[in-house]
């Protein structure tokens, strides 16, 4: 704990200093992204201890804010979300470090760097904080730091309206959240998690409402839908690193809040699960199909977050059905697929915005329909998105496969679901998971297709350049992460052992059994992962010396007779999503303008389509502005007067002292 | 680990072309041609590992490792099938979700090689393929999800042992997901009524334009692969159809292998006697499939509930 406690003054430190220092761009440089790989460093350090030792250590100093101390503690469920913030806050810090460059002109990096490592540390203080208000207060500190680094590039009103969303989208959330603990410490007299864990279970209406309170406030931040609608506005106009670090771990503190809330509350009901997997089947489903009609390559990635965390999400369903029907191999199937994945889409997704980064540095675009052929003009960065596109997806044998492995498992739910008012809502789980994965799988080929393979289709893509060294090595590692957790899932799954006993709250002896049945599997899946690439490795062998002292010639491709091909032939990305839109058209809003060709020698011909989201346009626009003609009617109020505005808080407090005696002086 | 196990795999691996030569022969039959010899198959594998290679240009170590990893993918898909009254070499809980799993990774391989060559006539294939094969993943993990609760187990190996007395309790259940299969093993090997493997119109295909460009020992690994997926896929199906255990290994042998080859003779024959769908019918057909295996599984929790 001291140690994880070190790292967070390091990371406020360092980014302190990299503002102060700010006038000297490469010392602000050196001083924020080393502050922030060292600090990351530390914490991983401490993260690992605590896992391994499957230990809790806590920490409380009193605090002059009413309700509020400085409680903190690292138990297993802390640890595991400390790993995949470290990890992807290091690794995007270096990255950062080079990426940014291209901004040395225009813009001040000494206050991006600090706000860089404040939401490092106060994601960190998120996760350990013990004690509601410095909970909140770190919640706070979090998206108000996240917020001024998706406006780092404020002189484009695009990205500041995207900011706004985003900025209304988190307070919304979080006045969800002080509802929340509002209620919780109204009960227990007290703010510190442990008092409420004393306090014993509410009864079963106030639980259910806190569930509720705890679903939309951590949800809005997970980006479930339909709270999503900030997350693909705001994760793609961020610097990719950034984005990299929103997408792939900030949303998961979200997710870190309902599991720790769920921990807070008494044991869940069967509908909390059904009403997650809901949530979750719908997020993971019109995530991806959202994701496939988008033609900007980060908006793309940021929909695929949605979708995965609905995977997330729908697994932690299944384990809550599982404790429900005392059925304990689905419920630490569940759960333990659901942080697996956690973890595993912290890698991938990191991964796939900093190689989207590496292609919008080196083009300077973002839409899909302008690249094309990136893959020899920057081959390391197209390895590696290929390895994180194929881990998206979920197939053998990286990462993705298996934590969906181990939810799919779980959905079967074997013998333990005999029932069918038990079994049912799980195995709705299996094709909602099948659909997904196959959706995924039109989406991230059409990315990787339209990206890397080809032809380029425009000069930016055709003069793209490689990103330096320190661009590259943060998504190799990356890569290199999907792959292991791949080949050896069972091994990072040993980790997770004293963190899903936590969350399922099982005796001892039957949470071994169960956690032993759930390896067996892993172990193969292990084997059948090594053999996979080996295969692989074989077969290309064969074919050189197959192919060793004949004729290997190049060509043109062929073109069906064709012979003057252009790059402007080839498939687009919206030519090759069509079918698939066209056939889910019902679910979506599009908008298309087409200009025909005309005449013997047409001159012009246009085609295009754009995808709206439902959500956005049904539900918020149409809800915000009722409230916007609700609350035009209190505009006199609003003088443009300081005095008249010091005249208003005068009367509040008046009227408060007023309020105050007759209450409590009788 | 027994010797036995491995027979389904050299099966596998021996007589997956002939069961394209069937059904090529089959079709022969009904156009009123003699038709190419069954084992046409083998002679084209030999020819084409024996010949060099041209690559196109514009195509990148994607394009070269499609290929590969789409066999390897498929190889070890073949791994977990049983044959017979013979178990599977690799089998354990949830190995049928595995088994689903890699033949996508053998899809997607195929398709990012066809987008490589830039041709649109390939991005064409590769879209309707995509967008087929994600909509006939859930009819066959639903159908699988079936047989699995019913048998109680998650693996390929064991359910194929529980299949016997599966017709005997609930004839439907079984006849229900052998629909929703073969309309997957046409589906995911490109045949009739999905796609025509024989027409020479590259706008009309979707498996055979996307692999337009490959030749030599790719092209021999890409026939070898999808000769080897129509195999592995119509195991399931003939296993489904066919569950009698006679107790003797080489019966069971011989009658499955009958029955592979029955299914072939079918194959041949509803190539023959049907046209194509239009495009947009075939997600229709697929999500009708997605339908009867999702029936099937629902008279599964009905007789549960009796």
């Amino acid at each position: 704990m001291n140690l994880l406690l070190v790292a967070v003054v390091l990371l406020f430190v360092s980014g302190t200093l990299a503002l102060v220092a700010g006038g000297f761009p490469a010392l602000s440089k050196v001083l924020g992204a080393g502050g922030s790989v060292a600090g990351c460093a530390l914490g991983l350090v401490a993260a690992v201890g605590a896992l391994t030792r499957a230990s809790t250590e806590a920490l409380g100093y009193n605090w002059d804010v009413p309700y509020g101390s400085f409680s903190v503690a690292l138990d297993p469920l802390s640890a595991w979300f400390v790993l995949p913030i470290c990890g992807i806050c290091g690794l995007s810090a270096i990255y950062g470090a080079k990426y940014l460059d291209a901004y040395a002109e225009r813009k001040s990096r000494g206050a991006h760097w600090f706000f860089f490592n404040l939401l490092a540390a106060s994601m960190l203080m998120v996760i350990t904080a013990r004690n509601g208000v410095l909970f909140l207060v770190a919640w706070e500190v979090m998206s108000l730091a996240s917020y001024f680094l998706v406006v780092f590039d404020d002189d484009d009103e695009g990205v500041l309206e995207a900011g706004r969303t985003y900025l209304i989208a988190t307070h919304l959330g979080t006045a969800f959240l002080l509802g929340f603990f509002i209620v919780l410490g109204q009960r227990a007299g007290s703010l510190d998690f442990a008092a409420i864990a004393a306090a014993g279970p509410p009864d079963a209406a106030t639980a259910g409402l806190l569930f509720l309170l705890a679903l939309v406030g951590f949800g809005t931040k997970a980006g479930l839908m339909p709270l999503h609608v900030w997350l693909p506005e705001a994760h793609p106009v961020a610097p990719s690193h950034v984005s990299a670090v929103m997408s792939a771990v900030m949303v998961k503190v979200g997710i870190y809040g309902l599991v720790r809330a769920l921990i807070l509350l008494p044991p869940a009901p069967a509908r909390w699960g059904g009403l997650l997997i809901g949530i979750g089947i719908v997020s993971g489903i019109l995530g991806v199909l959202f994701a496939l009609a988008q033609h900007d390559l980060k908006r793309l990635l940021a929909y695929h977050t949605v979708e995965n965390i609905g995977i997330i999400t729908l697994g932690l369903g299944l384990g809550l059905l599982g404790v429900s029907f005392r059925a304990p191999l689905v419920a630490v199937l569940g759960v333990s697929g659901a942080l697996f994945h956690v973890l595993n889409h912290a890698m991938f997704k990191g991964l796939l915005f900093l190689g989207a980064g590496a292609v919008a540095h080196a083009t300077g675009t973002r839409d899909l329909d302008l690249l094309g052929g990136l893959s020899k003009r920057m081959p390391w960065v197209a390895g590696a998105f290929l390895v994180g596109a194929v881990a998206i997806v979920g197939l053998p044998p990286l990462n993705g496969f298996a934590s969906e492995f181990l939810i799919y498992l779980g959905a079967f739910g074997g013998e333990e679901l005999s029932d069918p008012g038990q079994a049912v809502p799980c195995l709705l789980v299996i094709p909602a998971l099948a659909l997904m994965g196959g959706l995924a799988a039109v989406c991230f080929t059409k990315v990787v297709g339209v990206v890397f393979l080809g032809e380029p289709r425009s000069e930016q893509a055709a003069g793209a350049h490689r990103p330096g060294l320190l661009m590259s090595l943060p998504m190799l590692v990356l890569a290199a992460g999907c792959l292991l957790c791949g080949i050896a899932p069972q091994g990072v799954v040993v980790l997770l052992v004293p963190v899903v006993s936590q969350v399922v709250r099982m005796d001892l002896a039957t949470f071994s059994a169960q956690v032993e049945n759930a390896m067996v599997p892993l172990r193969w899946i292990s084997l059948v992962a090594s053999v996979l690439i080996g295969l692989a490795l074989a077969l290309a062998v064969l074919r050189k010396v197959l192919l060793s002292g004949r004729e290997v010639a190049t060509s043109g491709t062929w073109g069906c007779g064709y012979t003057r091909p252009t790059a402007r032939m080839q498939y687009t990305s919206s030519s090759f999503a069509q079918p698939t839109i066209l056939f889910f058209m019902p679910l979506f809003r599009i908008r298309q303008t087409l200009i025909a060709p005309e005449g013997l020698f047409p001159q012009r011909a246009a085609f295009s389509m754009e995808t709206s989201d439902p959500a956005k346009e049904l539900l918020y626009l149409p809800a915000f502005r009722w409230v916007g003609r609700l609350l035009a009617g209190l505009r006199w109020l609003q003088r443009g007067h300081l005095h008249i505005y010091i005249l208003y808080i005068g009367v509040t407090l008046v009227a408060l002292l007023i309020w105050y005696v007759e209450i409590h002086i009788p | 680990m027994d010797i036995g196990s491995f027979v389904p795999l050299v099966l596998a691996l021996t007589v997956a072309p002939l069961f394209v030569g069937v059904i090529n022969r089959t079709k022969a039959v009904f156009a009123g041609r003699v038709g190419p010899p069954l084992f046409q198959i083998y002679y084209d594998l030999r020819k084409l590992l024996g010949k060099g290679a041209v690559y196109s240009r514009t195509t990148t170590w994607v394009f070269r490792a499609g290929p590969i990893i789409s066999l390897s993918a498929v190889l070890v898909a073949a791994t977990i099938i049983p044959f017979g009254s013979w178990a599977a070499p690799l089998r354990f809980p949830g190995d049928l979700v595995l088994f689903v799993y890699l033949l996508g990774l053998a899809r997607v391989f195929t398709v990012l090689a066809a987008l490589d060559t830039g041709s649109s006539f390939e991005g064409m294939g590769a879209s309707r393929e995509v967008l087929y094969s994600a909509l006939a993943e859930p009819a066959l993990i639903l159908g699988l999800a079936a047989i699995a609760r019913k048998t109680n187990s998650l693996s390929l190996s064991e359910m194929h042992q529980g299949l016997g007395s599966l017709w005997a309790e609930s004839g439907l259940v079984p006849v229900l997901v052998v629909v929703a299969l073969i309309v997957v093993l046409l589906t995911e090997n490109s045949r009739i009524p999905v796609d025509d493997p024989n027409t020479h119109l590259e706008l009309t295909m979707i498996h055979e334009v996307m692999v337009l460009d490959h030749g030599g020992p790719d092209f021999a690994f890409i026939m070898y692969a999808a000769a080897l997926k129509l195999w592995v896929l119509g195991t399931l199906s003939v296993d489904m159809l066919l569950p009698a255990r006679s107790g003797v290994v080489l019966v069971d042998a011989v009658v499955a292998l009958a029955g592979m080859f029955g299914l072939a003779a079918l194959v041949g024959i509803v190539e023959s006697t049907m046209a194509r769908l239009r495009l947009n019918r075939v997600p229709q057909l697929l999500v009708g499939a997605t339908m009867i295996s999702a029936l099937a599984l629902v008279l599964v929790y009905g007789e549960a509930i009796k």
